[in-house]
C-alpha cells in the first residue's frame, strides 16, 4: 500500500486490519458491510422485476429459482442481516439527529433508539398481518 | 464555494436506510422464505397474476420502485464509503462506478416498471 519514494523514509502506521483493533471498529464495519447483503436483496428482485417484464415463464423460471436450498439459505443470511441493520440503523439515530427535547427535557439516546425498534417491529409485523391475510 | 452534491446521495441513503431497517426484515421474510416455503404466507402470494396486477397498480409501482432503488442507493453510498476504509480513496473514479452502476440500476428499474404498462 504505502509506497515510500521520501529518503528519509518516515514511519507510516500500517492501516492493514484496522477494524480489528478495537471492538468498536468491529461493531462500525459490521453495520457497514450489511450493505452488502442490501444490496445483493435488491438486485434479486431487480432480476425478478426483470423477469416479469419478460413474460410468464420467465418470472415462473424466478420463482422456481426463489424455492433452491441455496437462495432459502441466502435469504434466511439476508434476514439476519437486516435484523442487524435495523438494530443498529436505530442506534446510532439519535447521533444523526440534532438534540431532541420532549416538555423541556433532553430525550436520552436510549430512549430514542428504542422508540425507533418498536416502531420498526410494529410495522415489519403490520406487513407481516397484510400479506399473511392476502388469500389469492 | 463549489456547492456540493453529497446531500442528494446522502438523502437517498437515508431514505433507503430508514425503509429497509422498517419494513426490511418482513419483506425479505416473505419474498425469500414464506413465499418459496409456504410459511406464514399463501404460495401463491406471488403468483405471475397476481405481481403483474401489483406491479401494473400506480401504488405496487411505487412500492417496487422505492424498495429496489433506495435500497440500493443506501447500500451504494455505504460501500463507496466501505473502499475507502480499505484504501481505495473514494474519489471520482470510485464515486463514478458506485454512482453510476447505480443510476443505472434506477434507470432500468423505472423502465421495466412503466413497460409492464398500467
Amino acid at each position: 500500500m504505502n509506497t515510500q519514494t521520501d529518503k528519509r523514509r518516515p514511519y507510516i502506521r500500517s492501516m492493514n486490519g484496522w477494524w480489528k483493533r478495537d471492538p468498536y471498529f468491529k461493531r462500525y464495519l459490521a453495520m457497514e458491510a450489511t450493505s452488502i447483503l442490501v444490496a445483493v436483496y435488491a438486485l434479486i428482485l431487480l432480476v425478478g422485476l426483470f423477469r416479469l417484464s419478460q413474460g410468464e415463464a420467465a418470472y415462473n423460471g424466478w420463482l422456481e429459482a426463489l424455492k433452491n436450498p441455496l437462495s432459502v439459505g441466502l435469504h434466511i443470511l439476508i434476514l439476519l442481516v437486516f435484523i442487524y441493520h435495523s438494530w443498529s440503523w436505530f442506534k446510532i439515530m439519535p447521533k444523526t439527529l440534532a438534540s431532541f427535547y420532549f416538555r423541556g427535557e433532553k430525550v436520552p439516546q436510549a430512549v430514542i433508539t428504542w422508540i425507533g425498534v418498536a416502531v420498526s417491529m410494529a410495522l415489519n409485523l403490520l406487513v407481516l398481518a397484510i400479506l399473511a391475510g392476502v388469500q389469492p | 464555494m463549489k456547492r456540493s452534491n453529497e446531500p442528494v446521495f446522502w438523502s437517498l441513503f437515508g431514505a433507503g436506510g430508514m425503509l429497509s431497517a422498517l419494513i426490511g426484515v418482513a419483506v425479505v421474510f416473505v419474498t425469500g422464505i414464506g413465499v418459496p416455503l409456504a410459511l406464514l404466507v399463501s404460495p401463491d402470494l406471488m403468483q405471475y397474476q397476481n405481481m403483474m396486477g401489483f406491479a401494473q397498480h400506480w401504488l405496487g409501482k411505487i412500492v417496487v420502485f422505492s424498495i429496489i432503488v433506495l435500497f440500493l442507493w443506501h447500500a451504494a453510498l455505504r460501500i463507496l464509503h466501505m473502499l475507502h476504509d480499505f484504501g481505495i480513496h473514494a474519489g471520482t473514479v470510485a464515486r463514478l462506478v458506485c454512482y453510476g452502476l447505480t443510476l443505472l440500476c434506477t434507470l432500468v428499474t423505472v423502465y421495466w416498471l412503466l413497460a409492464l404498462g398500467f
